[in-house]
């Protein structure tokens, strides 16, 4: 059979484009653009291909406007591609079948599926008519999913007098309660605080742990990604330019080495630019940045011509390396 | 997936119904002020039409007629509109749909197994459930205080059913009508002017302000077939004799037609809007 062979969501070719109207500043711009308008062209995505496995939990890491979310709203039908093809469980997502609705779950910003004014406990009911969630589901997933992310308590709370993590936490609820296979998160820990940030990260890792969801999460904030995701998928101007393992990002967009030392007895860093860029001098330890094939070399050279205490050789910080990704692919280099 | 059974079409909608009524009665204060506020009119009206007839015959401002009306069936017609209105007038309806629209909370319907259309026709029954609820009191007690302007009594059993049946469908021909009219945002950032439009225009043709009746041929005839005059002047016309036998069954007929057709209108607007919001990014 060949649903066998198909991934949960398959994505081929994938692009959307969209017209934007030019406004142009001033009145005289104003009136001419009543007669006539004119449009430019956004390619919010452009060709992009993807496989993600049942049980996979992707990260889409990059820069605002790079077309992360314009994915994830074509993977949940809510916009039709301008060309390309994408499968989700073997549905195509823009056909917006019942079917399909039933089987995955979208969350995307903070005001989206709670009652303001009520409680979110009668939200919830209300989605679990409207998903046709069995009584012992609904009970039992309700249950436990308060209680990871403990808000038992405010269950009987208007939604409007929780804060902004509570608030993300309950969204999170209204999604799963139907126990989606399938499910798309636009930057859920935006705008939080720490805690709430980490409440939600180490709750998303553990729910996806025990029922094997398949997640596809977007988000700029390295940490997310860090504590949840094994794949990274980072997309910049449309296109994807790396996909893959968090670590081999560094393996494959950065050049470069950091060496820090901690220098004995004369302190002196003085000719140690000859080595490389000094990031941080703070007595005595020096950071310096060095070429990756270049890193035996100089640690040979230094450790012949200066007192060190102790040494450690380390990668970039991954946050530095994908802005630096970032900045290249926005400046138009290969 | 199990095929949704009947039982489970009507429990959607009651639990919608539910839900929205809980969340009327979250704003349970102002929506009482608010709904006794719209009785003060009645008493200027009420002077209004005494100055009218007055003019008409200073001498028995009570035997003038007006288009066949007199100045008791002027009040009396004029009580029955706010009935007819409290079920055919939707307030917020066009406008909830058009910020839904701009603010992109037209996802979630996208989404969720859940049609925006019957999602915001069982919030409105909702709505005017909890209206009802409330205005009950006062719409007695002003009818009760105005009972002489009715000196004709109540209309016979098959009268008073149309009467009932053209408020019911008066609702939901209103609803649909402009649902039809938010959903034109779609295609415009902001639909207010239109809206405008609408309701002055609806505020004339609907019989609102005064009886149908009032209007020079061939306007009279015109408005006759536009959709807006069930929304205030067919109830109260029917619930006062003023159209009878053959002329009430076409009236009614035309009535379930226009209904049925803002009803699939609405449907075919949402389904293009839909497909024009998804082609243009969301």
């Amino acid at each position: 059979m060949s649903t066998i062979e198909m991934s949960t969501i398959e994505v081929h070719q994938l692009s959307k484009s969209y017209r934007v109207y030019q406004k142009k500043e001033g009145l005289r711009e104003a009136i001419r653009g009543l007669f006539h308008r004119e449009f430019r062209t956004v390619e919010a995505v452009r060709g992009i291909s993807l496989r993600v496995e049942a049980g996979e939990f992707v990260a889409f890491l990059g820069p605002n406007g790079a077309g992360k979310t314009t994915t994830l709203k074509l993977l949940s039908g809510v916009i039709s591609p301008t060309s390309g093809h994408a499968s989700v469980m073997g549905y195509i997502p823009w056909q917006r079948k019942l079917e399909y609705r039933r089987r995955f779950a979208l969350v995307m910003g903070q005001k989206n599926q709670l009652w303001w004014d009520l409680p979110a406990q009668e939200s919830f009911r209300l989605h679990q008519q409207i998903y046709a969630i069995r009584k012992e589901d609904f009970d039992r997933n309700l249950g436990e999913l308060t209680e990871m992310l403990e808000v038992c308590s405010l269950l009987g709370r208007p939604v409007r007098e929780l804060s902004l993590g509570e608030r993300m936490k309950m969204e999170l609820i209204a999604a799963l309660l139907h126990s989606p296979e399938v499910l798309f998160l636009d930057e859920p820990t935006i705008g939080l605080d720490v805690i709430a940030q980490r409440t939600i990260q180490q709750f998303l890792k553990r729910y996806q742990e025990e029922r094997n969801t398949t997640i596809l999460l977007t988000s700029h904030y390295m940490k997310d990604v860090a504590a949840l995701c094994r794949r990274v998928v980072v997309i910049a101007k449309g296109t994807i330019q790396y996909d893959g393992s968090l670590t081999g990002i560094v393996d494959e967009f950065s050049s470069s080495k950091l060496i820090t030392l901690v220098l004995g007895e004369s302190r002196n860093a003085d000719g140690l630019e000859r080595f490389g860029e000094l990031v941080q001098v703070d007595l005595p330890r020096v950071t310096l940045k060095c070429g990756k094939q270049q890193v035996s070399q100089i640690l040979a050279a230094i450790l012949n011509q200066y007192p060190v205490e102790d040494i450690a050789v380390e990668d970039p910080p991954l946050e530095e390396v994908i802005a630096q990704l970032f900045h290249r692919v926005s400046a138009g280099e290969p | 997936m199990n095929p949704i059974t009947w039982t489970e079409f009507v429990r959607t909608r009651w639990m919608i119904t539910k839900t929205a009524l809980a969340e009327r009665l979250a704003y349970r204060g102002d929506f009482a002020l608010g709904t006794l506020m719209r009785f003060l009119p009645v008493v200027t009206q009420i002077f209004l039409w005494w100055a009218i007839f007055q003019s008409l015959d200073p001498s028995d401002p009570n035997q003038a007629r007006l288009a066949g009306y007199s100045f008791r069936d002027m009040v009396a017609y004029y009580l029955l509109t706010m009935v007819g209105r409290a079920f055919s007038s939707m307030p917020g309806l066009s406008s909830s749909i058009a910020v839904k629209v701009r603010d992109g909370e037209i996802k979630r319907f996208l989404v969720q197994p859940i049609d925006l259309l019957t999602f915001l026709f069982w919030s409105r029954v909702a709505h005017k459930l909890a209206y009802y609820a409330i205005a009950i009191l006062p719409f007695a007690l002003v009818f009760f205080l105005c009972r002489d302007f009715f000196h004709r009594g109540m209309p016979d059993a098959a009268t008073f059913a149309c009467f009932v049946a053209s408020l019911i469908l008066s609702f939901v021909l209103g609803f649909y009508l402009e649902a039809c009219i938010g959903l034109i945002s779609f295609w415009m950032l902001e639909i207010s002017s239109l809206l405008f439009v609408y309701m002055l225009l609806q505020f004339f043709l609907s019989g609102h302000m005064f009886p149908l009746d009032l209007l020079p041929q061939p306007f009279q005839q015109l408005v006759g077939y536009l959709p807006i005059k069930y929304l205030a002047y067919f109830p109260a016309a029917v619930y006062l004799g003023k159209i009878q036998g053959q002329a009430l069954a076409i009236d009614m007929a035309m009535l379930v037609g226009w209904t049925a057709f803002f009803f699939f209108l609405s449907r075919w607007i949402f389904s293009r809007g839909v497909k024009r919001y998804s082609g243009f990014g969301g």
